[in-house]
């Protein structure tokens, strides 16, 4: 017992530590990983040259020198006037397009996008492997379906097996009975099969009327086969990137041409993991590249004159009837909800489909369960009572002020 | 407090049969059910009916849930600008410009296009309020009848053909060319002309209004030496005596005027002083009705009543045949006196000699540099007419070789309109640049539309200093050109008017940077503001005046006025739904003019004694209305007769503006008639007024959308006390507390003021955390001009009905302005009161919807939900203010069956629907169908993005954050709205600094609105209060003899 103790004791300090530190390492890595999406995957790949060099050994191309990189990242034309040969040479060898400056970034940030850069492994096969193929799980609706047809006919022929004993035992006893009805003409039957019907009927109805405008998983062809895993999943591109309206509009907006210029005036070939279509064929990503370039009057190696432009008309897939009034903003911006709480993880679709079905019910549900920005936010420090009431345990902090109790789930938020 | 009775129909001023009956019915019209007394399931067909219904619905529901899914589009920009946020609204600074006016406004941008029209706070001349006019300008850009494209002769053409044309003609012609232009207030537009002028030689340029101001023009210039308009300060004015000056409604500048009344209503609780506002007039007006005393006299006496002013003020005597207007006379000659150089006197009179006089009665007063200041002046009104009238002339001569006309409608508005158009068929050249095919423009060869402002680049000096510019919002919808392009072209310049306007300004505002902020600003003003200054007064005239106003002649036994409609003014807009429909706050009608006329008139000319109960609820309950037909010099019309009190009663009043052609669009169709023939030109100037006229009552009726009584309700009392509340200075100052003590006296049972939210009802009390939203009207400085109503129509989209569903009741505007009279029945005070859903805390609305579409939000919100709404209308019913309006029927073309529309709806309905017109429509607001109830909702949309807008800040909400549509268009701010939980909102402050005249319409009901309202104070002395209270008390006793008798 005593030995077991002893052996627990360091062994729970040890695995704490462990958990603390690798804890501590994934958080920093993590960040890293999401400030180099937001900031430099626009423009940076780690293994591939895009609009700038491909960012794998970008330390020890800089003689490992941070400070250097620091002060390059936050101004690079700055830096520049020091003379620092590499750069100079970095700046001639990629055309001499600028980098974006980052002021905002500390400089932790960029140790940050650094140390992810470092530690980064392109994605294993193997680890594809792992992921996919889930369990099929069988459908036995059929099944129950079948099974309760044959006890339903076992049933009527035991009944009517039933009736005929009684029938003959009655007979045997002299008891004079009534003509024999066949089952078609037998009232009960008929009002069973009936209400059996009936009910039927009603439930698939009332179900189709709820269903009425709502397209769950409504998955349409676009003109473009446009991936999101390859951009949003494998590129790791920020959504907002090119959803910039969801924190600034009550739309998220479709990209205009001029943003997916921005990335594809250098990119012209897909060379990442073969696409395959609902269907299962291959698709073929630099064609749909030329299909972009077809729409932006864009021809390569040619600087490109978005007056040529032609609009894509995408086929919109998230269409909320006229009388709700929706605003990504409100959700982004001011509640810190992520776009795959609505979208679903989009990271993993080629292309996309409505995740959720977009009814009232799921909207409120949300509303009910999901906590403001409460104390972060300013514009709560005016619920004074409830700030009192979280203090002094009055209300559960663990279910926090919900968008529902303060007035999220009335009417007029949504409907006006 | 007033004891008055106070009524708003004649029917609740005598409390007769109808207005009893009407009150107590749910819906003001007759429901379509069959009088049968056999009850609803023994009707002829009812089971069948629901069987039909039931089958038909069934298939209904089967058809629509097969139907496929649309496929939508969702199309991005090409290459989208960077300060353009699809789904944000962007708002642009221009300008309002209609004729010689000029607004400083905010158009809000939505997607590209402009869908509501806000004042522009950084105008010093409007501080942000605007009219109902402004409001309703952006439906003018979606007008369908505008024309979409430049003709020769009718026929369409292109700008090229045109230009070639127009230009060959020009510089062949002998003959001088003119232009013919409403007032140009624009420097670079005058600019252009000069080029032009300089090319052709000989060119002369003639400034014609449609209502003349020439009158003061020349006046001025006799007595100062120059043909302007100087600014008038009514704010620093103690007294203000208006002869027929419709200042805070249509006359020279009336949303500055209006800024600068309310700043003297406005009341210091603590130290209650106010301005003090007579008037004089012939037929009521807005002015008039707000004006603490109105005196009424023949169109004829307005000279002999300047004249008696002047005298009265020399001391001499006043000779006025009539004995009360002569007293009047005196009595406020006196008074002026006692406030020499805080006085003013404004008159609307388009006389020379009228002007001239009172001219010399405000350099009596000293007002010159005080209340009347000449260092700035006004450039909207320039027009002479006397010149125009040459013009004429010359036409008619064969003297003229081309004539240009931008704005000026003459073949409208001018009274003798044949001379005109017969002089235009001999002008060789004759071009429009009007935006429509109106009288003029039709018999014009060439037709250039111009752009709509809003469509327009462009500037404005309203008053001289004060610069506002116009800068385009939308792309031009139609091929339009701006008239300026198509001088420049003429003159032989290779500049478009954008470059030739950039750089004439560019110099003048400091480059690139400096343009660039005129344009964003939208205005441009005197580093200082100029210190008010006077100028020297010729004294020399008078006399000829004097005795040129002793010699006119009397007025025969009928007289004339003409005037101007609040929304409609001299028709420029006429065909602007919004304003069609929008009732006038004076008589409350819609869609038509009509002869005015007083009641003791009505007794003889009508055959209608409203002191009759029959007979007063035949004229009231019936829109059919008896048809008068106007004479005047051979010419007649005949419209139907209005009784409006205080109206003198040997005048009769008729509104100019409408009848035009049918061309200018479907609201102006079957829509009243023109009276600009009736105009006197007889003299230098053209006269409003016509001394003679006959008028005889035809066997006709014709049916007026009259509005009054569709609100109307029941109260206890029988006085509308309880609805608002007016009182007297005098009794202000000697029992302030009045209206608090009446309220806790009425309140004492159920918990007096402080507790009577939780003691008076049997409801548990809620908590308000966070915010609670409230309004506040003060009806001292509302002064009932209806831009709050075309506001709130224009923000949400509240439907256009047509004239015959208005007069079934079924009008729609979310905001109505009630109208109250008291006192003397033939010429009572007036009180305006907005009343709006009051968005009751208790609301009565609430408790009786049976499927909970309307129910209460934690913010003091009284919602509607629109998709849950089916159509019960127990709300309505129930809703003590009578403020829920119903969809008859399908008023928006957002139904899938056309059928909801067809043979219900009118075409101006029709035409609202139109794709173009729909482009006005706020996208934030849903469009609401056949069968649901709508009402305010304190602009909610405008709420939640304001919240937003602050929890994107992360900071508390601000006042800033949230105007409403109505308290934006205020050009008074006498409505204040906020978050009332918050004790620095607007409207707390507002609330704790007026506890003596805050109260609630109906608050014995335990409803507890959030819309509370400041009680209307009238600046009456002890003996003017007690002549008011006088002529109630004859009331009083009319109605106990009613209720012995009955």
């Amino acid at each position: 017992m005593i030995l077991i103790r002893s052996i627990i004791r360091p062994f729970v300090l040890g695995s704490v530590i462990f958990l603390i530190f690798s804890f501590g390492n994934k958080a920093k890595a993590q960040d890293g990983k999401a400030l180099f999406s937001q900031n430099c995957a626009s423009c940076h790949a780690i293994d591939k040259k895009l609009t700038g060099p491909a960012l794998k050994g970008v330390e020890d191309r800089w003689g490992g020198d941070r400070k250097k990189l620091h002060d390059w990242i936050h101004n690079s034309q700055a830096y520049l006037k020091t003379g620092d040969s590499y750069a100079v040479n970095l700046f001639n060898e990629n055309n001499k397009i600028p980098m974006n400056a980052f002021p905002s970034l500390s400089d932790k940030d960029i140790d940050a996008i650094l140390d992810y850069v470092k530690d980064w492994k392109p994605a294993t096969p193997a680890a594809a492997a792992g992921s996919a193929a889930p369990v099929q799980e069988g459908d036995n609706t059929l099944l129950f379906g079948i099974l309760t047809l044959i006890l339903a006919v076992i049933a009527f022929i035991l009944l009517q097996v039933n009736s005929n004993l009684r029938k003959l035992s009655d007979s045997k006893e002299g008891i004079v009975s009534a003509e024999p009805i066949p089952f078609w003409k037998n009232r009960t039957y008929i009002a069973f099969v009936v209400i059996v019907l009936f009910l039927v009927g009603g439930y698939y109805t009332t179900k189709g009327a709820i269903g009425l405008g709502r397209n769950k998983d409504y998955q349409p062809t676009q003109p473009i086969y446009y991936s999101h895993k390859v951009h949003a999943g494998t590129n790791q591109i920020n959504c907002l990137y090119c959803h910039g309206g969801a924190q600034d509009s009550k739309q998220a907006s479709i990209p205009s041409l001029n943003v997916c210029m921005n990335c594809h005036a250098a990119i012209n070939e897909y060379k990442g993991e073969k696409i395959y279509n609902e269907e299962g064929e291959e698709v073929n990503g630099t064609d749909q590249i030329k299909k972009l370039y077809e729409y932006a009057g864009f021809t390569p190696g040619e600087p490109w004159d978005p007056a040529k432009a032609k609009p894509i008309e995408w086929v919109k897939i998230h269409n909320l009837p006229d009388h709700v009034y929706f605003n990504h903003s409100q959700h982004i911006k001011a509640g810190k909800v992520q776009c795959q709480t609505c979208h679903g993880d989009i990271t993993k679709m080629d292309e996309v489909k409505q995740f959720a079905d977009l009814s009232m019910g799921w909207c409120i549900n949300c509303h009910r369960t999901t906590q403001v920005q409460f104390k972060e936010n300013g514009f709560y420090s005016i619920y004074e009572k409830y700030h009192e009431d979280l203090k002094n345990g009055k209300i559960d902090s663990t279910k926090g002020i919900t968008v529902e109790s303060i007035g999220g789930t009335e009417c007029q938020k949504c409907h006006y | 407090m007033s004891d008055n009775k106070y009524w708003q129909s004649f029917g609740e001023l005598n409390n007769s049969e109808a207005y009893q009956q009407a009150s107590k019915d749910e819906f003001r019209e007759e429901l379509p059910f069959e009088a049968d007394t056999k009850g609803f399931l023994q009707a002829i067909t009812p089971r069948r009916d629901f069987l039909k219904y039931l089958g038909f619905s069934t298939a209904a529901a089967a058809v629509a849930a097969s139907c496929e899914v649309p496929v939508r589009k969702a199309i991005p920009f090409t290459n989208k600008p960077e300060d353009i946020i699809p789904g944000v609204s962007d708002y642009y600074a221009t300008t309002y410009v209609q004729d010689g006016d000029a607004v400083s406004v905010l158009a809000k941008v939505r997607d590209g296009r402009p869908i509501k029209i806000e004042g522009n706070d950084l105008s010093p001349l409007t501080s942000g309020g605007t009219s109902a006019r402004v409001q309703a300008s952006v439906l003018d850009l979606y007008d369908t009848a505008r024309l979409r494209f430049p003709s020769i002769n009718g026929k369409e053409a292109t700008f090229d053909a045109i230009d070639k044309a127009v230009t060959e003609e020009l510089a062949a012609l002998k003959k001088p060319v003119v232009f013919l232009t409403t007032t140009i207030t624009s420097p670079s537009t005058k600019a252009i002309i000069g080029e032009v002028m300089a090319k052709y030689p000989g060119t002369k340029q003639v400034v014609y209004d449609a209502v003349s101001y020439s009158g003061i023009l020349l006046a001025n210039k006799a007595s100062y030496g120059k043909a302007i308009i100087p600014s008038y300060r009514f704010d620093n004015a103690k007294i203000i005596v208006s002869l027929n000056a419709d200042f805070l409604g249509t006359w020279l500048s009336p949303i500055e005027f209006a800024k600068q009344y309310a700043k003297g209503k406005k009341i210091n609780e603590k130290k209650p002083e106010m301005t003090k506002h007579f008037h004089f007039e012939s037929v009521a007006s807005l002015t008039g009705s707000n004006a603490d005393e109105r005196y009424l006299h023949r169109p004829s006496e307005a000279g002999s009543v300047a004249l008696g002013l002047l005298n009265g003020l020399n001391g001499q005597s006043v000779s006025i045949s009539d004995a009360t207007l002569k007293k009047q006379v005196e009595k406020v000659a006196k008074e002026l006196l006692a406030h020499k150089g805080e006085a003013l006197v404004v008159s609307g009179s388009n006389d020379v000699n009228v002007q001239i006089i009172v001219n010399a009665i405000n350099e009596l007063l000293q007002s010159n540099g005080k209340t009347i200041d000449w260092a700035t002046t006004y450039n909207t009104r320039q027009g002479i007419d006397g010149d125009f009238a040459a013009l004429v002339n010359d036409m008619n001569a064969g003297n003229i070789g081309a004539l240009l006309i931008y704005g000026a409608n003459p073949a409208y508005s001018w009274f003798n309109s044949k001379k005109f158009i017969d002089g235009l068929k001999k002008v060789e050249t004759t071009i429009s640049f009007n935006p429509k095919a109106d009288e003029t423009t039709q018999l014009c060869k060439y037709s250039i539309p111009d752009h709509h402002y809003l469509e327009s680049w462009g500037d404005t000096e309203a008053k001289t200093g004060y610069f506002s510019f116009l800068q385009p919002t939308i792309a031009p919808l139609f091929k339009t050109r701006q008239w300026q392009d198509s001088l420049l072209k003429w003159s032989g310049s290779t500049q478009d008017y954008l470059t030739y306007f950039k750089s004439y300004w560019s110099a003048k505002v400091g480059g690139e940077n400096g343009w660039n902020k005129a344009l964003q600003d939208g205005v441009v003003n005197p580093t200082a503001t100029p210190a008010i200054t006077t100028t020297t007064f010729n004294s020399s005239i008078v006399a000829s005046a004097v005795s040129a106003i002793s010699n006119l002649k009397k007025g025969g036994k009928l007289e004339l006025q003409l005037y101007e409609k609040v929304a409609i003014g001299a028709g420029q807009q006429a065909s602007n739904p919004w304003l069609q429909e929008l009732p006038d706050p004076v008589t409350r009608a819609t869609w038509d003019n009509y002869v005015i006329v007083s009641p003791s008139l009505a007794k003889t000319l009508l055959n209608i004694d409203l002191s009759d109960n029959g007979q007063a609820d035949a004229y009231e309950v019936q829109p059919a209305k008896k048809v008068v037909k106007v004479t005047v010099n051979g010419k007649s019309v005949s419209l139907p007769a209005l009784i409006i009190p205080g109206t003198h009663p040997d005048t009769i009043g008729i509104a100019i503006g409408y009848g035009c052609t049918d061309k200018m669009g479907k609201a102006v169709i079957g829509t009243g008639k023109n009276v600009f023939p009736f105009v006197d030109g007889s003299g230098n100037t053209i006269n409003y007024f016509v001394t003679d006229v006959t008028a005889e009552l035809t066997d006709d009726l014709y049916k007026v959308a009259l509005t009054q009584t569709h609100g109307s309700y029941d109260t206890k009392q029988g006085k509308r006390t309880e609805v608002m509340k007016e009182l007297a200075l005098v009794q202000f100052k000697e029992e302030p507390n009045e209206i608090r003590e009446d309220r806790e006296k009425e309140l004492k049972p159920y918990g007096g003021l402080e507790n009577f939210e939780k003691e008076g009802t049997i409801y548990p009390y809620f908590d308000k955390p966070g915010i609670h939203w409230g309004m506040s009207v003060d009806l001292n400085t509302c002064t009932g001009c209806a831009a709050c109503v075309v506001a709130c129509h224009a923000e949400n989209n509240v439907p256009v009905v047509g004239k015959p569903e208005v007069m079934r009741f079924h009008d729609m505007h979310w905001l109505r302005i009630d109208r109250y009279y008291s006192g003397d029945a033939s010429n009572p005070k007036v009180v305006f009161q907005p009343m709006m859903c009051q968005h009751c805390d208790n609301a009565p609305c609430e408790n009786v919807c049976p499927v909970a579409a309307t129910n209460h939000s934690s913010e003091g919100l009284n919602q509607m939900t629109y998709n849950r709404c089916i159509g019960t209308r127990y709300c309505a019913n129930n809703c003590p203010y009578k403020v829920r309006r119903f969809n008859w029927a399908d008023y928006t073309g957002s139904d899938s069956f056309p059928d909801n529309q067809v043979g219900i709806v009118n075409d101006v309905v029709m035409d609202m629907n139109d794709d173009l017109t729909r482009m006005v429509l706020n996208p934030d607001v849903t469009v609401r169908s056949r069968g649901v109830i709508e009402k305010c909702s304190f602009c909610v949309q405008r709420l939640q993005e304001g919240k937003l807008k602050a929890k994107k800040e992360s900071r508390p909400l601000e006042d800033s954050d949230i105007k409403t549509a109505c308290q934006q268009a205020c050009p008074t701010d006498a409505i204040v709205f906020g978050n009332v939980n918050s004790k620095h909102s607007a409207i707390s402050i507002t609330r704790a600094e007026n506890p003596l005249r805050t109260f609630y319409s109906l608050e014995q009901l335990h409803v507890l609105p959030n819309v509370n309202y400041l009680a209307k104070v009238r600046n009456l002395d002890t003996e003017e209060k007690d002549e008011w209270l006088k002529g109630d008390k004859k009331e009083e006793k009319k109605i106990e003899a009613v209720e012995k008798s009955s």
